[in-house]
């Protein structure tokens, strides 16, 4: 695709209508791909805020006091209780996660074949990192008796909106962990120089697909930022 | 009044001569390429030709087969319950029976007939084609979406098998009820029908992106968006509500499953069953009512804003005249889309919310009349002085007209708070919404058929058959639903299995009941008659000629018709105009195709488009 077609074009705000009065294409010179994932992550905004305004309306309608936050998320540390602690570093983790993504796609339009997929690679132990964590956040506090209709700090919703909000989202981040490792491999095997063909799709492999998957990964730790505060700081 | 149209025209014209910085003098010439060819995926086996087929015609028909053979069951299922409503004495259904059936009948003509149909069958069958593309987008995914939707399919059916039968909470799956025992299906059946929901989401997600992404990205060279037919509009707008709806009922089913399984309490209350306090506590039915109705209401666009696209076309084609109004049209399709994420509360009035909120929501609801009256005005003006064919689609759309109107007319009682409490939870609200979006949308999709079918076979389908179908099908739904207007007046209330002779009961309503399920047995008859020449038409059908409506819109232009994989042979279309240039002034044919030349219609007085 030359861009060289695309200079003549208006830019800013002027190019609105001018893209949208055009024909052919609406986002002018965007891979269908690239198109297809932002306009997902719309509708996977929709399905998170729907969780997030349940989870606001399901805490302000509770019949039972809601659990103290910062003590059932406290870890001990050297014997003392740090509320925050574990919470901290896998947030930490996560959006050094996507700063080691951004990387990746920088060094995959470049065709640093090498760089890109360490940094792909690097992503993923990120994400599974992260994943790990939370894993141990969950058995922590199962351990500590909250379950998903109950616990013994509170209101039994708290169990509930937690397990499900965050496991929609851990599971948001394995998918993406599982892209990642397969995307490392195609990149190491040179499928994105060759143009190999997908073993489903058969259609040929660009490196706009690491940005396509770069996207999604932003916003996988877009929507952790939110999903800390809503649970974690209020 | 004629000088100042024409100096308008001839303003119009200079202003686009000023505005096209082409420099070429060629008045063929339309804008370069920007994209190379979309390379197609090529079936090599049986199994990837039609079973697991990647091309966009199949995958629709493939969608509308699976969606129309299910709405058979939900047809069979409402023959079911007139008969026990007409012969209570019979004793035909038990009670649980009875709530099953509605439930099912509900949710599979909502979704998994009517959305299918118009989405996945007509949205993957025109789409591409219309637009003058190869295929849609991703291939590989509008495959995997529709066996998505096969897989959602089985397991909705298979909640009829299942120990307690299928759920009978009512297509709206309201908490408590749908999880607490003496709601039939209360274990089983419930938690088969979310699990449906969420795969028909899923399923539905992958063919949805795929359409948005084809309309934006995959046009033909000259093919504007405001030179898109109506079709694709209304199609193309449904498929952004349920991208932006869809995501609610998700996360209302998914709470639901967990309420069901792990014994949460999303939406549960305490409360005492059976004698017993359940463990549930501190839940909130109403919060899936409002997930629920965040997804239901535009669900009721999704269903109708496709049927307003396609309804256009087909008055426009079959009364040889421009449609009335294009930009007023599309822009309708567009606000009526936006507002209907802003009323989804007028489906909860009697639910105790405060009432400056259903003020607001009554507000909104009557605004979206006003995007939606443009539209049947338009409709009106396309016909007047149009050179009307009493063809089979016609019909059907001038029907469609008329019941649209008059379910959208009993829609404006229903908006307002002070009409609706004492009618809600009555036949009216029945008959309202069964005008409004089951005839309505039904008899445009028939018209659709019928309009569409030489372009899938080759053939026509059989007119006197289809005309006593349209008559039957017609005056038969006004006799069903008419009533229920009257006897919800009267205040019989729906869902009730058993409606006897009681004090409470207007003796009418019984006479009414038999009336309108012989009416019922009749029309789901008719529609038989619709199966047997839908069947018969693809082998002993008349043969069509190439475009035999005389349209202009691209499906009817391809090099071969049927269309064959890849749909344009070897050079993709180049558009000209809109799709709506019928009985042009100086030209040699009363239409002119949107591919068409101008210098090949060197004198007709064609308007800018």
């Amino acid at each position: 695709m030359s861009d060289s077609s695309f200079e003549n074009l208006p830019k800013g705000w002027k190019s609105v209508p001018s893209d949208l009065g055009s024909d052919q294409t609406a986002f002018k010179g965007v891979q269908w791909g690239k198109a297809m994932m932002w306009i997902f992550l719309l509708s996977d905004t929709f399905i998170f805020s729907c969780f997030l305004i349940s989870y606001m309306k399901g805490r302000a309608s509770t019949v039972v006091d809601w659990p103290n936050t910062s003590e059932v998320f406290s870890l001990d540390f050297m014997g003392v209780p740090v509320p925050l602690l574990l919470i901290a570093i896998m947030t930490f983790v996560l959006i050094t996660s996507s700063g080691t993504m951004a990387l990746a796609v920088k060094y995959g339009y470049e065709k640093n074949k090498k760089m890109c997929g360490w940094f792909i690679f690097a992503t993923a132990i990120g994400g599974l990192t992260f994943v790990g964590m939370q894993a141990y956040e969950w058995s922590k506090l199962i351990h500590e008796g909250v379950r998903p209709w109950s616990n013994p700090f509170g209101a039994g919703q708290f169990g509930s909106y937690f397990f499900m909000i965050t496991g929609f989202h851990g599971t948001h981040v394995s998918i993406g962990v599982i892209f990642l490792f397969i995307f490392a491999r195609k990149v190491f095997r040179g499928d994105f120089d060759t143009g190999r063909r997908g073993f489903f799709t058969t259609m040929k492999s660009d490196y706009v697909s690491i940005e396509i998957l770069g996207l999604y990964w932003h916003f996988v730790d877009l929507v952790w930022v939110f999903i800390f505060a809503f649970f974690y700081l209020w | 009044m004629s000088d100042e149209y024409e100096h308008k025209l001839e303003a119009k014209s200079d202003y686009a001569t000023d505005a096209s910085s082409v420099p070429s003098t060629d008045i063929d010439s339309v804008p370069k390429a920007e994209l190379p060819d979309q390379e197609l995926y090529h079936s090599h086996s049986w199994w990837t030709t039609y079973v697991f087929s990647q091309d966009a015609k199949y995958i629709g028909i493939q969608y509308a087969l699976t969606a129309v053979g299910t709405g058979l069951l939900g047809l069979v299922l409402s023959w079911l319950m007139r008969i026990q409503l007409a012969f209570p004495g019979l004793g035909w259904l038990d009670p649980a029976a009875y709530y099953q059936f509605v439930t099912m009948h509900g949710m599979i003509m909502v979704v998994y007939l009517l959305t299918a149909l118009f989405l996945g069958g007509f949205g993957n069958l025109l789409i591409p084609l219309m637009c003058g593309a190869r295929d849609m987008a991703f291939p590989y995914v509008n495959m995997l979406s529709y066996w998505a939707f096969v897989v959602a399919v089985v397991v909705l059916l298979a909640s009829f098998f299942v120990p307690g039968g299928p759920t009978g909470a009512g297509w709206t799956l309201y908490p408590p009820q749908a999880i607490t025992a003496g709601t039939p299906g209360s274990d089983m059946g419930i938690i088969l029908m979310l699990i449906s929901l969420i795969l028909f989401v899923a399923g539905f997600t992958m063919g949805g992106l795929n359409y948005i992404i084809t309309v934006l990205q995959l046009r033909a060279r000259g093919m504007t968006l405001m030179r898109l037919p109506l079709t694709i509009w209304g199609i193309f707008t449904a498929t952004v509500l349920a991208m932006f709806a869809f995501p609610a009922l998700l996360v209302g089913c998914l709470m639901m499953t967990l309420d069901s399984l792990l014994g949460t309490s999303f939406f549960m209350p305490a409360m005492v069953s059976l004698g017993e306090t359940l463990t549930h506590e501190g839940g909130s039915p109403i919060l899936f009512q409002h997930l629920f109705w965040f997804f239901g209401h535009p669900e009721v666009y999704i269903v109708a804003l496709p049927a307003f696209g396609i309804v256009s076309d087909l008055l426009s084609v079959h009364s040889r005249k421009t449609i009335f109004g294009y930009r007023m049209m599309v822009w309708a399709i567009v606000g009526i889309g936006a507002l209907s994420f802003f009323v989804w509360a007028h489906h909860m009035y009697v639910s105790g919310m405060n009432p400056w909120f259903g003020f607001f929501f009554a507000t909104t609801t009557l605004i979206i009349a006003v995007p939606t009256a443009i539209k049947v005005y338009n409709w009106i003006l396309t016909l007047w002085r149009g050179n009307i064919q009493l063809s089979l689609p016609m019909l059907f759309s001038l029907g469609f007209i008329v019941t649209f109107l008059n379910g959208g007319l009993t829609g404006l009682f229903l908006g307002n708070v002070t009409v609706d409490v004492p009618l809600s939870d009555t036949y009216f609200v029945v008959a309202h919404f069964h005008m409004v979006m089951g005839i309505a949308p039904i008899l445009v999709i028939f018209g659709a058929i019928y309009h569409w079918y030489p372009l899938i076979t080759g053939r026509m389908m059989n007119e006197t058959l289809g005309k006593i179908h349209f008559w039957i099908t017609f005056i038969g739904s006004y006799a069903i639903y008419f009533p229920m207007h009257y006897q919800g007046f009267v205040g019989v209330p729906r869902r009730y299995f058993e409606i006897y002779d009681s004090p409470y009961i207007d003796t009418s309503t019984l006479l009414l009941n038999k009336f309108i399920t012989i009416a019922v047995l009749i029309v789901g008859a008719a529609q038989l008659l619709f199966l047997y020449n839908l069947i018969t038409s693809a082998r002993l059908g008349k043969k069509s000629e190439k475009n035999p409506w005389k349209a202009n819109s691209l499906e009817w232009q391809t090099p071969q018709m049927p269309p064959e994989h890849g749909n344009w042979g070897k050079e993709l279309p180049k558009v000209y105009r809109w799709p709506y240039d019928f009985s042009v002034p100086g030209a040699k044919e009363d239409y002119i195709p949107q591919n068409q030349p101008p210098s090949e219609i060197i004198g007709a007085k064609v308007e800018k488009t």
